[in-house]
């Protein structure tokens, strides 16, 4: 049992011990989500706000949901009704919502380095729940937690994060998460959009489909961010669904066992045909379920982590 | 530290438990209703074993579950988050009689607990407490319904209890902190 952690704000800094600590917790804790009664009293009393400076569904009821069923009090805080369309800084709301007793406070933001530079000042602690294209923890978790579900492990997987790399904080998070547990990562995408700099990293980088999904034992598509892309990196989504897209003739050259994953929102007809999206070698939807479960995991262990911080080397 | 003192050997260990199942079964007429449920960890071996006994005096399989603690604690946030360990509750305790297994009783905060993790779960007829050892200081109005010894302690001491599935070996010691 590794965790001595207040706060989670990116994967780079965990050990593959901390990964695997939430990871066998999030398995006990997707066990109560199957359950006639979804609930623990482990959260109760505690207060949970959910700082979304940038807009998101999924991840923030997956927090919401997460929250509620360890029996906490939930505030959601949307940036387009508040005091910072007011000119309040982003220090001042977040102290704001502090003065209210809150315990954790689960934040997501354009900029880079905001979970790192509330946890700073707050006493409470803080989850990065995506920061600009730098990171986004529980994703990652909740990817790793599906791999190691189906496949039962994830050291020596072939894993291939297709898709736009640059942009995305999902893949920053899964490529420091899946290369601690020793999995072997191959990025492809555009050129524009998958710089060489990645291989510093640990990865493969390559510009040619069908070598990166050849012996991949799991796919993971991305979606391409149109919100993030200063200008356009490719000439057309046409060109891109022809070039990358998953669709029924690539994937009948894939391993027979591989597995395909999206964090979603997905766009059925670009990165992935949609009768791919829904056959039975895609566990998108299971994803989603995981992704309760790890929530649920990191708030349980970070309101239990008020030691001293442990640099786990 | 000072040499602990053994307070249960192997065969007073297998001894205690043969008459708490006993007693399980002298104490409920209607075999059929009893489950046995371990509290993680050490309860759940010690759960399997009293199955082993019963179902000897019943001639009938006795369902064996396990519970975690964990999510109930009541010192959740004042310390470092406890390991979890699965619930597995094969069979529905609506109904059932349950007896709870649990190594040691002490303050009686981990059975609280339990009975709370055991609500969640569905609303037994009625719940019992079988524990092998029972230290005293309760600090909650609990008593254990099965005991297989009872061991005066001060709270500078704590019992150690070791077992063949996870040690290799069966025995309860008693420690100086």
């Amino acid at each position: 049992m590794t965790w001595n952690r207040k706060h989670l704000l990116d994967m780079e800094s965990l050990s593959a011990d901390e990964i695997i600590t939430v990871l066998d917790t999030a398995r006990v804790f997707k066990a109560v989500g199957e359950r006639a009664i979804k609930k623990v009293p482990a959260l109760r009393g505690k207060t949970v706000v959910n700082l979304f400076i940038e807009p998101s569904t999924r991840t923030r009821i997956s927090f919401e949901l997460a929250a509620l069923r360890l029996t906490a009090d939930v505030i959601n805080f949307t940036a387009e009704a508040s005091s910072l369309k007011k000119g309040e800084t982003l220090k001042d709301t977040a102290r704001n919502l502090e003065a209210l007793n809150a315990d954790i406070m689960i934040i997501r933001h354009s900029a880079t380095g905001a979970p790192h530079f509330l946890s700073r000042f707050l006493n409470a602690s803080v989850i990065n729940a995506g920061d600009g294209a730098h990171e986004h923890p529980t994703q990652a978790l909740l990817d790793t937690f599906t791999i190691r579900e189906r496949k039962g492990k994830v050291e020596g997987l072939n894993v291939t994060i297709l898709g736009d790399i640059l942009y995305s904080r999902v893949a920053r998070s899964n490529i420091w998460a899946l290369t601690k547990l020793g999995a072997h990562v191959t990025l492809c995408g555009p050129s524009t959009l998958v710089p060489r700099l990645f291989e510093q990293m640990g990865c493969r980088v390559t510009y040619d489909v069908e070598q990166a999904i050849a012996n991949a034992d799991i796919i993971n598509l991305l979606r391409i961010q149109h919100e993030r892309q200063r200008k356009t990196m490719f000439p057309s989504l046409n060109e891109y669904t022809a070039l990358f897209g998953l669709n029924k003739e690539r994937l009948a050259r894939t391993k027979p066992d591989v597995i395909i994953m999206h964090p979603g929102p997905i766009n059925r007809g670009v990165e992935i045909d949609s009768e791919i999206a829904d056959c039975g070698r895609s566990v998108i939807l299971e994803q989603v379920t995981n992704g309760l479960a790890v929530r649920m995991a990191v708030l349980f262990l970070v309101n239990g982590g008020q030691g001293p911080q442990e640099i786990a080397a | 530290m000072s040499e602990p003192t053994v307070i249960l050997n192997a065969s007073a260990l297998q001894r205690a438990l043969a008459r708490i199942a006993h007693e399980i079964a002298e104490r409920n007429d209607l075999s059929t209703d009893v489950v046995l449920v371990g509290v993680q960890r050490r309860g759940v071996h010690l759960a399997q074993r009293l199955a082993g006994f019963l179902s000897g005096i019943w001639g009938h399989q006795v369902p064996v579950g396990s519970v975690d603690v964990g999510m109930h604690r009541d010192d959740l946030g004042r310390q470092v988050a406890p390991k979890i360990h699965p619930t597995v509750m094969p069979f529905d305790i609506s109904g059932r009689t349950v007896v709870l297994v649990d190594d040691v009783l002490f303050s009686g905060r981990t059975t609280r607990a339990a009975l709370d993790a055991l609500t969640d779960l569905g609303r037994p007829k009625r719940i019992q407490l079988a524990v092998l050892i029972d230290r005293g200081h309760r600090e909650l109005p609990i008593k254990a319904d099965f005991v297989g010894k009872n061991v005066p302690t001060s709270l500078a001491e704590r019992i150690r209890v070791v077992l063949q599935e996870t040690e290799g070996q069966d025995v309860v010691y008693l420690e100086k902190k």
